[in-house]
């Protein structure tokens, strides 16, 4: 057990790294992506874009929230 | 796969693994010149041989388990996510909010712990430099493998991927070998903060292409230019990240900016 505690504790420290904030921020991003892209008919060009953009203010704001501690 | 992705894809994964090899450079060398090379080549060459069975099975577990759209979505966001965490450590750095990565620093660190621990032995070598350098070369080159089975997977290109890699392998060894003692003159700060804009660059790129595993066909999704939007998404990340450089510290309540003009990378250590 403490061999699977220890490989799970390294790929989340890989991962995630010291600032979850990062991880939570980006699978926020990419989640609501998800859900508008299911709702979206294939080739809409604006789709990529303005995912790219949730993913950057996604960051912006778990930096934000970091330098502010 | 575009020449500007094939270039990005290139540079990306030789400077990331450039700077990883600095780092497993630096560590080699501690344990090398104040315990046992004896012990500190071998740790290094079982972490390789580790390195690599890890890396087939994961190149084959991937390669094979996942359609291609799921692949890019899941190794996109994992790329994402590493990429900002370098991206997060450049901008606290270059804002001053974050000390510079300092190699010499690093090489002085791990030369005293070894100098003040035990002197087990274990198969004829000296135990604590054969762990430390294995230790050290498996995790800084598991980055590099991620990287570059990440982007060698995406841009449909593993071997490319890895070229780069080995040639910054063989540069980093090459150097150390001749320097003998650690890289502190690399630019680590800057490599670092450039690799960080490569991954966010190639991650946002392709964990939103992987997305169109939610539409009806699961294809993947096209940005618009296709290839050509890595470069808009490169210039993206870089005004963004500049922008926090400068507002990081009035926004942790420094009071005011730096006095001094920020440079356009992070200072290195001289």
């Amino acid at each position: 057990m403490n061999i699977v505690r220890g490989i799970g504790r390294f790929w989340y420290d890989f991962i995630v790294g010291d600032d979850w904030k990062i991880a939570a921020a980006v699978v926020t991003a990419l989640a609501i992506g998800a859900l508008i892209a299911a709702g979206t008919a294939t080739g809409a060009s604006w789709l990529p874009p303005l995912v790219g953009a949730l993913v950057v203010v996604a960051f912006t704001v778990s930096l934000v929230v970091d330098v502010r501690r | 796969m575009g020449s500007s992705a094939t270039w990005g894809l290139l540079t990306a994964t030789f400077t990331a693994s450039f700077v990883e090899f600095v780092e497993a450079l630096t560590i080699v060398l501690a344990m090398g010149m104040t315990r046992s090379w004896r012990a500190a080549l071998a740790g290094t060459a079982a972490a390789v041989v580790g390195l690599v069975g890890f890396t087939a099975v994961a190149g084959y577990a991937l390669i094979n388990w996942l359609p291609e759209s799921a692949l890019q979505l899941g190794i996109g966001t994992l790329l994402l996510i590493f990429g900002l965490q370098w991206l997060r450590k450049a901008i606290l750095r270059s804002s001053g909010l974050k000390a510079l990565h300092d190699e010499e620093e690093e090489f002085r660190e791990q030369a005293e712990a070894a100098r003040r621990a035990g002197d087990e032995q274990k198969l004829g070598l000296d135990w604590f430099a054969f762990v430390v350098s294995f230790k050290g070369v498996f995790l800084e080159g598991v980055e590099v493998v991620f990287i570059v089975i990440t982007f060698g997977l995406n841009a449909d290109n593993v071997g490319l991927a890895a070229g780069g890699a080995a040639a910054a392998g063989v540069i980093v060894l090459s150097a150390g070998a001749i320097a003998h003692r650690p890289l502190a003159r690399v630019p680590e700060n800057t490599l670092k903060y450039a690799v960080g804009l490569l991954l966010a660059t190639f991650g946002t790129f392709w964990a939103v292409e992987g997305l169109g595993v939610f539409q009806s066909g699961g294809e993947s999704i096209e940005w618009p230019g296709e290839d050509w939007s890595i470069l808009v998404l490169l210039a993206g990340w870089f005004v963004l990240s500049r922008l926090l450089v400068w507002a990081a510290p009035v926004v942790a309540g420094r009071g005011r900016r730096p006095e001094r003009r920020v440079p356009a990378v992070a200072e290195e250590p001289s």
